[in-house]
C-alpha cells in the first residue's frame, strides 16, 4: 500500500518560506552525513547566516533508563555499550563503577590496571574516530583514511581481548572477566611506538592547512560562562578555559598513580578543541605506557585476581563454582535473581572521551535499580548548539557539530 | 503478614525474596564530618529551610522545600562556587505517596565537591524552572517533562524532547506499560497511512523477535520459501533455495549440501 504523502505533515506547517522578512527555515538532518547520527537541526536563516537554531533529538531513543529499571544489574551492562558506541568500554566502566560504589566493592589491582588500559584504548579509538569523521566532514579525506587505519589496529587489539570491535561489554561489576591475551602488550607497544609519528602526520596535514584553519579558527567560540552554564564537560570545557579533568581532580581507579597532563586552552573555538583532542591522544599514550609497566609488575608480584571477592554480590571464580557447592549456589542465585545492592543512592562521574559520564542509581534494595539516570555529556553538547549556532554561517554548522563530538547513542539513550 | 505491593506499579519485580531478608543501607555520614560540606550547608541553612542533610558516598545530599529551589541554586552558584548543574531529573514515588522526588546534581570545580539538592512535589504540581540560572536545565527539564509529565514554571519551551511531540503518556512512570500500549501500537500506522488503513495493516509488531511461520509476506520462512502471498496451511514441504551464483565467486568455494556433513547432535 502506497504512503499518502500529505499525511506526513511537518510540525512547522504554518511557516511559509516567502515571508516579508526574507527568513528561511533550513531543515538539517536527521539523515545528513555530517549530522553524526540522528541530529535534526531547524535553522532559521537570514541569507547564509543563522539567526536561530533548534536542535531536535530523540530519533535514536531506546528508553535505556526504562530498560535499566527492568533488568538486573549485570544484565544491563551490554546495554550501556549502545550509549557512546564509539568508546563503549567507558560506558561499561561508568556503570560498573557506580554499582561498585553503591555496594562498596574493592576491585583487585590487576583488574584495575586492565580497566585503565581498556579505558585509554577506548579514548584513543574515540579521538581517532572524532578526528577522522570531522576531517572528512570538512573535506580532508586523507586524514580520515589515516585515522581509521590507526583505529583499526586498536580495534583488533580490543577484538582479541573481548571478541567484539564496537560493543565490547569488556568490564564487569567488580572487575574484568578475563586477563589480557598474550599478544595484547606486544601489539599495544607496536601501536604506541608508532602513534607519535601518526599524530605528527595528521598535524602536518592539518595544522597549517589553510582550509582547515579557515573552518576551525575563530569559529564556534564558546565562552567559559556559557560552557559552564550549559553543563559542558571534557574537551568542550577544557577548550573554553577550564582545566577540569575528572581523572585528575576526582581520581578513580589508579589515575592518581600515573603521570599525565591535562591539555587545555582559553580560546574556546573549534581549533582549540581540535588541538586538545590531539594532545589528549598523546597523554593517553603516555598513560598506556605506564599501565603496561604496572601490569607487568602485577604479574611479577603474582596478583592474579580479576574480580572482587564479595560472595553476596559477585560470583566466585569459575574454578570455585565448579568445585565448591556453596559457590555454585551463590552463582545460581546471582545469575537467576541478581545482586541486591543496599538501599541508597549514588552518583558517580567518570571522564569518558566525550566528557563527564555520570550514572545516578537509586536502589531500594531490590535486584532492579529503582531509578537509573545516565548523564551523557553529548546531551548538553547538543543542547549548546541552540546558543552557539546563531551568528554563524551554514558551512560552520558542519565544523561546529564536528568538534562538539556528539554521539547520538548517548544523546538519546 | 504479606508484604504490600503497589497495584499501579507494572515494572519487573523480583520473583522471590526471602521472608527474613532485610536490605542493608548504604552508610550515611553526618554533614559535620566534612568541613567544606558543613560550611556550605550552614550557608544554605542561614537563608533556607533544610529538612534533611547527610553525606552518602562522598556527596552531600540536602532536602529543601520545593519553592526554595531557585533561591538555593542561585545561592550555591553565586556564593558557594557550585558553578555547574550536572544533571537533574525526577524519581517516581507515585505508588507510595503520590509524589515525585526531584534531584539536582551540583558540581563545584574549585572545591572539587558535589552536592545533590532534592525535594518532593505532589503529583500534578509543577516545579520552578532553573533555566535562568543554568542553561543546561533547559534540556534537563524538558527531558523530565517528557519522561514524567512534570512541568517547569517559567521554562521558555516546555515541549517533549526525546519522544515525538504528539506522544501520549510518560514513559518513565512506573505505571507506564513495558510492552507498548494501545496508543503506541497504532501511532506510526495512523501517522503514515491514516486511521482508515488500520484494518489493512494491523497494529505494529512490537515484539521484533517474533517469527510467524504462517506469514508468507516477510522473511520468516528461510528454508521453507513459498511465493509471496501464498496461503500457508502448515504442511508445505521443505523447499531449499540455493542462494549462490551458479558461476561461482572468485576464491570462494561453492557450498554443496551433498558433500557437507550436518551435525544433528550439538552435544556429540
Amino acid at each position: 500500500m502506497a504512503q499518502i504523502k500529505n499525511r506526513l505533515t511537518p510540525f512547522f506547517e504554518n511557516i511559509t518560506f516567502d515571508r516579508e522578512d526574507n527568513e528561511m527555515i533550513l531543515n538539517f538532518g536527521p539523515q545528513h552525513p555530517s549530522a553524526h547520527g540522528q541530529l535534526r537541526l531547524m535553522l532559521h536563516l537570514q541569507q547564509e547566516q543563522i539567526t536561530k537554531a533548534h536542535p531536535d533529538v530523540g530519533y535514536l531513543h531506546r528508553g535505556m533508563e526504562k530498560m535499566a529499571e527492568n533488568m538486573i544489574y549485570n544484565e544491563f551492562m551490554p546495554t550501556t555499550d549502545r550509549m557512546d558506541y564509539i568508546a563503549s568500554s567507558s560506558n561499561n566502566y561508568g556503570f560498573a563503577l557506580a554499582v561498585e560504589k553503591l555496594v562498596g566493592l574493592d576491585v583487585p589491582r590487576r583488574a584495575q590496571v586492565i580497566r585503565m588500559m581498556l579505558l585509554e584504548i577506548n579514548r584513543l579509538m574515540s579521538h581517532l574516530f572524532w578526528l577522522a569523521t570531522t576531517a572528512l566532514d570538512i573535506g580532508a579525506m586523507t586524514v580520515f583514511l589515516f585515522a581509521f587505519r590507526e583505529r583499526e589496529y586498536l580495534m583488533d587489539i580490543i577484538e582479541g581481548y573481548c571478541g567484539a570491535r564496537l560493543t565490547h561489554a569488556a568490564i564487569r561489576i567488580g572487575g574484568v572477566p578475563l586477563d589480557i591475551q598474550d599478544s595484547f602488550i606486544s601489539q599495544l607497544r607496536i601501536f604506541l611506538d608508532k602513534l607519535p609519528q601518526n599524530i605528527k602526520d595528521y598535524e602536518d596535514l592539518l595544522d597549517t592547512n589553510r582550509i582547515w584553519l579557515m573552518r576551525m579558527e575563530e569559529v564556534g567560540t564558546i565562552p567559559t560562562e556559557m560552557a559552564l552554564s550549559w553543563g559542558c564537560t571534557g574537551p568542550m570545557l577544557r577548550a573554553s578555559g577550564v582545566k577540569w579533568d575528572i581523572r585528575k581532580e576526582e581520581p578513580y581507579e589508579l589515575y592518581d598513580e600515573v603521570e599525565f597532563d591535562v591539555p587545555w586552552s582559553d580560546k574556546g573555538d573549534n581549533f582549540a578543541r581540535y588541538r586538545i583532542y590531539m594532545e589528549e591522544m598523546r597523554e593517553s599514550a603516555k598513560i598506556l605506557y605506564q599501565t603496561i609497566d604496572m601490569y607487568q609488575k602485577c604479574v611479577k608480584d603474582g596478583q592474579t585476581e580479576l574480580m572482587a571477592h564479595s560472595p553476596k554480590y559477585i560470583s566466585a571464580p569459575k574454578l570455585d563454582i565448579m568445585t565448591q557447592n556453596y559457590s555454585l549456589m551463590q552463582h545460581f542465585v546471582l545469575v537467576t535473581q541478581g545482586m541486591r545492592p543496599p538501599v541508597g543512592e549514588v552518583y558517580v562521574a567518570t571522564e569518558s572521551p566525550k566528557g563527564e559520564l555520570g550514572f545516578y542509581i537509586n536502589s531500594q534494595g531490590g535486584p532492579y535499580p529503582y531509578r537509573l539516570k545516565m548523564r551523557a555529556p553529548s546531551f548538553w553538547h547538543t543542547g549548546i548548539l541552540t546558543d552557539l549556532l546563531p551568528g554563524h554561517y551554514i558551512p560552520d554548522v558542519v565544523s561546529i557539530i564536528g568538534t562538539t563530538n556528539i554521539v547520538f547513542g548517548e544523546v538519546d539513550r | 503478614m504479606r508484604a504490600y505491593t503497589p497495584k499501579d506499579d507494572v515494572q519487573a519485580k523480583a520473583y522471590y525474596t526471602d521472608r527474613f531478608y532485610v536490605s542493608p543501607q548504604v552508610p550515611k555520614q553526618k554533614p559535620e564530618s566534612d568541613e567544606v560540606f558543613n560550611a556550605d550547608l550552614e550557608a544554605i541553612k542561614a537563608k533556607f529551610e533544610v529538612t534533611d542533610a547527610y553525606i552518602q558516598v562522598e556527596q552531600l545530599v540536602i532536602y529543601i522545600n520545593a519553592n526554595d529551589i531557585y533561591g538555593v541554586l542561585e545561592l550555591m552558584r553565586d556564593e558557594l562556587e557550585y558553578t555547574q548543574l550536572s544533571e537533574m531529573s525526577a524519581i517516581d514515588w507515585l505508588a507510595k505517596g503520590n509524589k515525585f522526588e526531584i534531584f539536582y546534581q551540583m558540581l563545584s570545580m574549585n572545591k572539587r565537591k558535589r552536592i545533590r539538592v532534592k525535594y518532593f512535589i505532589e503529583n500534578g504540581q509543577a516545579v520552578d524552572s532553573v533555566e535562568k540560572l543554568f542553561r543546561s536545565a533547559d534540556w534537563s527539564e524538558r527531558e523530565m517533562f517528557d519522561m514524567f509529565g512534570i512541568e517547569a514554571n517559567g521554562h521558555p519551551f516546555m515541549k517533549r524532547i526525546l519522544m515525538p511531540y504528539d506522544w501520549q503518556g510518560f514513559p518513565l512512570l512506573k505505571t507506564y506499560p513495558l510492552q507498548g500500549d494501545e496508543f503506541a501500537a497504532w501511532y506510526e500506522v495512523d501517522k503514515i497511512y491514516g486511521k482508515e488503513a488500520r484494518d489493512i495493516i494491523g497494529p505494529e509488531l512490537r515484539d521484533t523477535a517474533k517469527v510467524d511461520r504462517y506469514d508468507s509476506e516477510r522473511f520468516a520462512r528461510l528454508g521453507h520459501e513459498v511465493p509471496k502471498g501464498t496461503k500457508i496451511t502448515g504442511n508445505e514441504p521443505k523447499n531449499e533455495q540455493n542462494y549462490q551464483e551458479d558461476d561461482g565467486v572468485f576464491m570462494i568455494k561453492k557450498f554443496d549440501k551433498k558433500d557437507s556433513v550436518v551435525i544433528d547432535d550439538p552435544q556429540r
